[in-house]
């Protein structure tokens, strides 16, 4: 396809970034979920609010507290430099960080909705059965929940790709450090390499495409809970 | 209230107070009981009385329960500790069966086998499979399944955990008229076959009167009447609502069959009474129920009369109902006591007394199992 070698290098980024994202978000998303689908607490409420935040917040905002946190007088940044693991801005991991809260109600909602329509019976049944909760969680709710986990993998994926603003706050332009497909766009734009532009842009239509197609025709099968966003 | 006065081993024995929260209102439970560890109790009520409740409380569904739950020797609820649901060593079958959709029918059994506290055999899983009729459902999906076929296997399910006692929520509740009968002769068989302790609600009188030994009416979270179940039907207590239904509730052995007649005679507690023959087998134990309003009394045996089922018995007691209109009179009938719903104005036209020898008719009798 003609191809750079730093589109090359910018492509691998990107789906590095975005499985690292995922495989993170899932593991710590999960808990988020459950709870939130559980609580009877107040706190309900106002945590369900700060996850969905990303979804309306602009990009500039998140990457601006974030590159303030992460740097040298913020909690995170002194917190990684004590570590001796130095700062975390214009870093991979800083983009990995930035993008945790980036498409975190895009992996905790799905998942959220599908433990939701589970309900408390099957839990009950469970129960009545010697089943501990955690027997449960792994033997009952993630079965049960699959759809809603697949669909939070798949939309945690492609909302990582599609990242742009808050990678150009926190990571800014490096070479197969952060430079992933859609700075490397932009910066084509910016240089005028048109050609360049359109294959990488090409690239990302196709993905993002066949990525939403292939959730929305999981779901037509009945098998999955709806996604919705910004509930 | 009335209790048992038969000595039946009463080793469950709740004491249980909780409030329940939903959105707009409070509902309070407030139950004293002691119940057998053996045969089916049932629990009585209209919706909303908290039968429902109060088998959730027994299970340790709800939260909010206060007070005293033992079962034999295991105290599951006391003022120290409250044992989760899972530790409970009891069967639960939801009136909605609650299968998991994900797992076929052999895999819904095995999630109970695996979990149980008590190592499950072979042969027991095989005998729990052959009693529900369901060996040919096992490679099934839960959805592939009729409502019955759904109940059957979740009281396989609950019976493969191996629980000290079965807690039954309606289990016939959800299903129409023929997939109860498909249900109820296995539900009638657990007890004989598995011996245990059976809790099963229920606002059915007819199914309470078929299955169960001993019965708790409850009415707005208060316990009004209990005892055992011939005990419960022929009491004069028994709440308006339950009115039409009181009735004598008697086990009896069928002693002969008349061929030309198409009857059958049965003997209770040394009395002789004929019933239509269903196809009964001679030497078989049949429930018969004798509504208090299918008896009518008279001073001498009324041999010219179409009514066959003729029994002598003394009046043992006299209860004049609220409505003042009806009475309800207790007869000793040789080693049973039969009830009869008359009029007070009859009891005065015939100046009946506690105490008088009074011939009881039967109109008819009900083979209930």
């Amino acid at each position: 396809m003609g191809l750079t070698d730093s589109d090359i290098n910018a492509i691998w980024l990107t789906i590095k970034l975005a499985f690292t994202v995922t495989l993170i978000l899932l593991i710590i998303g999960t808990p988020i979920a459950v709870w939130l689908a559980k609580t009877k607490s107040w706190l309900r409420g106002p945590v369900n609010a700060i996850v969905a935040l990303p979804l309306v917040l602009p990009p500039t905002v998140l990457g601006f507290y974030l590159l303030i946190a992460m740097g040298p007088n913020g909690p995170i940044g002194q917190f990684t430099e004590q570590l001796g693991l130095g700062l975390l801005p214009f870093t991979f991991w800083g983009l990995v960080i930035a993008s945790l809260f980036y498409s975190l109600p895009f992996v905790v909602q799905p998942i959220q909705n599908a433990v939701e329509a589970i309900g408390s019976k099957p839990l009950e049944a469970a129960a009545t059965l010697h089943s501990k909760p955690l027997d449960t969680f792994f033997h009952v709710i993630l079965p049960l929940a699959k759809p809603g986990f697949i669909s939070a993998a798949i939309l945690g994926f492609a909302h990582t790709v599609g990242e742009f603003g808050i990678v150009l706050m926190i990571g800014g332009n490096i070479p197969t450090e952060t430079q992933v497909v859609s700075i490397q766009i932009y910066d084509k734009v910016e240089a005028l390499e048109y050609a360049g532009a359109h294959k990488l842009s090409a690239i990302m239509l196709v993905f993002s495409f066949i990525a939403l197609l292939s959730l929305y025709s999981f779901q037509k099968r009945g098998i999955a809970s709806k996604f919705r966003v910004g509930r | 209230m009335i209790n048992s006065n038969k000595t039946v081993p009463s080793s469950i024995i709740a004491k249980l107070k909780a409030s329940l929260h939903s959105e707009s209102q409070v509902f309070e439970l407030e139950v004293s009981s002691e119940f057998p560890s053996q045969g089916i109790t049932a629990i009585l009520g209209e919706s909303g009385s908290g039968k429902t409740t109060l088998l959730r409380c027994i299970a340790g569904l709800e939260n909010n329960v206060q007070g005293q739950l033992k079962v034999e020797d295991r105290i599951w609820l006391d003022e120290k500790q409250n044992v989760p649901t899972y530790d409970r060593e009891i069967g639960f079958v939801f009136q909605d069966a609650r299968l998991f959709e994900h797992l076929n029918v052999h895999q819904n059994l095995q999630f109970a086998v695996k979990r149980s506290h008590e190592k499950v055999k072979r042969a027991f899983y095989e005998e729990v499979v052959k009693a529900l009729d369901i060996h040919h459902l096992l490679r099934h999906k839960p959805e592939q399944l009729s409502g019955g076929e759904k109940q059957r296997v979740a009281i396989a399910r609950a019976l493969l955990i191996k629980p000290k006692m079965l807690l039954m929520d309606e289990p016939l509740a959800s299903l129409d008229d023929a997939r109860k009968q498909e249900v109820l002769p296995y539900l009638a068989a657990l007890q004989n076959m598995f011996h245990l302790p059976i809790l099963y609600v229920s606002h059915s009188t007819d199914e309470v009167c078929k299955l169960a030994d001993h019965v708790i009416v409850l009415h707005q979270g208060k316990v009004i009447i209990q005892g055992e179940i011939n005990e419960v039907f022929s009491s004069a207590e028994l709440p308006s609502i339950y009115k039409r239904e009181t009735s004598t509730i008697v086990d009896a052995k069928i002693i002969e069959k008349n061929e030309r007649w198409h009857l059958l005679r049965a003997e209770f507690g040394g009395n002789t009474i004929y019933l239509q023959d269903n196809k009964q087998t001679v030497g078989k134990t049949v429930r018969l129920r004798i509504l208090a309003n299918d008896v009518s009394l008279s001073l001498k045996d009324e041999k010219e009369s179409t009514i066959l089922n003729r029994l002598e018995g003394r009046i043992a007691g006299i209860e004049v109902d609220k409505n003042g209109a009806s009475a309800l009179i207790t007869l000793e009938v040789n080693r049973t006591e039969i009830v009869a719903q008359v009029t007070r104005k009859s009891v005065d036209d015939l100046f009946l007394m506690v105490g008088m020898t009074i011939w009881a008719q039967i109109k008819s009798v009900a083979i209930l199992a």
